[in-house]
């Protein structure tokens, strides 16, 4: 590899809180102090993670030839990296080649997260000079129905799970007549196996904020709130130094870029409560009350908070705004098959060698994402189950695992895709003791609003204890798929509507991990 | 007939009496203190709640009728939003705070494992506090660590891969003062 380019030689180390957890600060400020020993000038970026987590912290260094990727870096690996000669790209154990051609990256597309890694998440003129606010620059040579129409076209449906069409609710808000219209971001990602939000948040807080800026002057909505989880403080840090500098530079406030529109945006907590990522717990919080499901109708998008037209969108939802109205809703709606268009970001997580971030156009397959990209289980055993979409989402087994990325395609497998999280198991799992997870988690986070929740939940658990210790099994498991069509058809939102996949998939699919009276039947 | 200016004065008959505050005076003046600066937003329950368990380290029972008074709502309302949320509690806590994860991504590496063990290590349940006064256990669901489990938060510092082996050596760190971190 050549030399550094001219000046100090920049080493990145990520400031993401997956990097954090696995000592990426203590091996940044091992960095300096060894540069500072042998007096070699540098300076040191605190990027976003590039999403390959098991190389965290994974530590770039800037050549001519691109940026070289050393991980996963412990402190105590600093000085033979200084010894090496890493910072003119060279050689060492931990070293693995360009961070570009790595495959693992190079066959991403990368729409929404494609500054994520790369750019300094608390530089504006970072963000400005890899391609930020061309999206917003679009819109304010638009007219609002031209912005709506643009997110209509590219196809883009909702990220955070329900996959509504993003246009149509600017189109409801757009119409509706209001003095105060809000934008709500949800980046209250509860779902485990999912980080995507945190990781946009973290690694490029502007693409948000840019994203929800032209929500505003699409719909003519002149307040926004970013709703986040308390779960994430390193979010709150990333997005509140954003938001003051795109406010002094007049990205946000009352004369966006002089052109007399205006956009105010405010974080707000959460206080843990999965119910409230559902919009209208959420809109019930952000206004100060219990996070309790709302009746539909009327759609927040004509009275949502505090009674006024709302967007209400994902996290990822929204950042991807920008590239569309860049690159126009064609470049987008390229990406993707059938009635997904666009790409989705997944979250390969759990018992996985490779865990980390794969954005790809829909169409991917289950398959590639766990052995291409994932490269199999991390205890190196089978894997047999994966649990898609989060703690709502189905457990497939292998006979799946072919299943395309698709909405439509998971629909007909009774599962969803839910917000893109894939929680690998191995054959070590007990799948009964998932099933009744599933059921103890929707008895903790219901809202307590609708009954076959509230109580259908903790039902479930209990009529599960009974079947497996084995107490007329058959009945048990009778009462079990009774009990869930009750959820799934009398439930007020997804959290009982959907608490049915993981339990029913667990049951079907793995039959063996019940009790033996239930191994005797074939499963419906 | 005119025999309103002959009525006895109207006495008010309080439904319940109130009990006198527990609260210290200083607790007095930083949920005041608190409820002054935040009362203004719109929706300012949920801040105003944040406001106070970060002064106070816990949200007591008897800062609810403040707060409910500051901004017009019922005691039931408050107590009703303080209940609901998870994040809040009503009981003081350890020095530290460790959340540790329970969801799916950290059983599936070994997270139940680190949940008994931590149990048994700190000799306390979830929503309990060591005898020593260091270090509350709460459970979360999910902390946006899923490739990297099993996870846990003390304070507002991550941490991830950790093994029942880590888990102890982290522990020891809270007893000797540490985390804290970000903001």
């Amino acid at each position: 590899m050549s030399a550094a380019p001219s000046g100090p030689f920049k080493v990145y180390v990520p400031r993401d809180a997956a990097a954090l957890g696995v000592g990426a600060e203590a091996t940044a400020q091992a960095i300096e102090a060894e540069a500072q020993r042998r007096q070699v000038p540098i300076e040191l970026i605190r990027n976003g993670s590039r999403g390959l987590l098991w190389l965290e912290p994974l530590v770039e260094v800037a050549t001519l030839a691109g940026r070289v990727a050393y991980g996963p870096v412990a402190a105590h690996d600093v000085a033979s990296l200084f010894d090496a000669g890493f910072l003119h790209g060279r050689p060492h154990p931990l070293a693995h080649g360009r961070t570009e051609e790595l495959s693992y990256l190079k066959n991403q597309e990368r729409l929404t997260f494609a500054r994520v890694g790369i750019t300094d998440p608390r530089s504006l003129e970072d963000y400005l000079a890899h391609g930020g606010y061309r999206g917003l620059g679009a819109a304010l040579a638009m007219p609002p129905e031209a912005i709506v129409a643009a997110v209509t076209a590219s196809g883009l449906r909702g990220r955070g799970g329900a996959a509504f069409p993003a246009g149509i609710k600017w189109q409801t808000v757009l119409g509706a007549q209001a003095a105060q219209k809000y934008v709500v971001c949800n980046a209250d990602e509860g779902d485990s196996g999912t980080f995507s939000d945190r990781m946009i948040m973290e690694g490029d807080p502007f693409v948000l904020i840019e994203g929800m800026t032209i929500a505003g002057l699409a719909t003519g909505a002149t307040r926004g709130y970013i709703y986040l989880r308390w779960e994430y403080p390193h979010s709150k840090l990333a997005l509140e130094a954003a938001i003051a500098s795109a406010a002094a530079a007049h990205y946000l406030g009352e004369d966006i870029q002089g052109s007399d529109q205006r956009f105010d945006l405010e974080v707000r907590m959460g206080a843990g409560a999965y119910i409230c990522g559902e919009e209208t717990s959420l809109l019930e919080s952000l206004e100060g009350k219990r996070g309790q499901v709302r009746f539909k109708p009327p759609l927040p998008a004509l009275q949502g908070l505090f009674g006024q037209p709302t967007v209400i969108n994902n996290v990822i939802t929204l950042a991807s705004v920008p590239i569309i109205l860049d690159r126009g809703a064609e470049y987008y709606q390229h990406f993707g098959r059938g009635r997904s268009r666009g790409t989705l970001p997944l979250q390969l997580t759990g018992n996985i060698k490779h865990g980390g971030l794969v954005e790809k156009a829909f169409g991917v397959s289950v398959r590639e994402l766990l052995y291409d990209y994932g490269g199999g289980s991390l205890s190196g055993r089978p894997i047999r189950a994966v649990q898609v979409g989060g703690p709502l989402g189905a457990y497939l087994p292998e006979s799946q695992f072919d299943t395309p990325v698709d909405y439509e395609a998971f629909a007909a497998i009774q599962g969803m895709l839910g917000h893109g999280g894939l929680v690998v198991f191995d054959d070590s799992v007990d799948m009964a003791a998932q099933a009744r997870y599933a059921m103890e988690f929707c008895a903790i986070e219901s809202c307590g609003k609708c009954t076959p929740c509230r109580i259908g939940s903790t039902r479930g658990v209990e009529v599960i204890d009974r079947l497996l210790a084995d107490e007329n099994a058959p009945r048990q498991e009778a009462l079990l798929r009774d009990l869930c069509e009750t959820l799934t058809y009398g439930s007020l939102c997804a959290l009982g509507g959907l608490t049915p996949y993981p339990v029913l998939s667990a049951l079907n699919h793995f039959p063996e991990d019940f009790v033996q009276a239930v191994r005797a039947q074939p499963s419906a | 007939m005119n025999n309103t200016e002959n009525k006895p004065p109207r006495r008010v008959i309080p439904l319940t009496v109130e009990r006198p505050s527990t609260l210290s005076a200083a607790q007095q003046a930083a949920v005041r203190e608190v409820c002054a600066r935040l009362a203004v937003l719109p929706g300012a329950l949920l801040p105003i709640l944040h406001g106070v368990q970060q002064a106070l380290g816990y949200v007591p029972p008897d800062a609810v009728p403040v707060i409910a008074r500051e901004l017009n709502l019922s005691v039931a309302e408050v107590h009703g939003v303080v209940s609901f949320y998870h994040y809040f509690r009503t009981t003081p806590r350890g020095r530290h705070v460790v959340h540790l994860c329970r969801a799916e991504a950290c059983q599936a590496v070994g997270g139940r494992v680190l949940e008994a063990h931590a149990k048994r290590a700190l000799g306390i349940d979830f929503h309990g506090t060591t005898v020593d006064g260091a270090i509350s256990l709460e459970p979360v669901y999910c902390l946006g660590n899923c490739a990297l489990g099993p996870t846990l938060m003390i304070d507002e510092q991550l941490q991830g891969r950790v093994s029942t082996q880590r888990f102890d050596a982290l522990m020891s760190g809270c007893r000797q003062g540490a985390p804290r971190e970000v903001s």
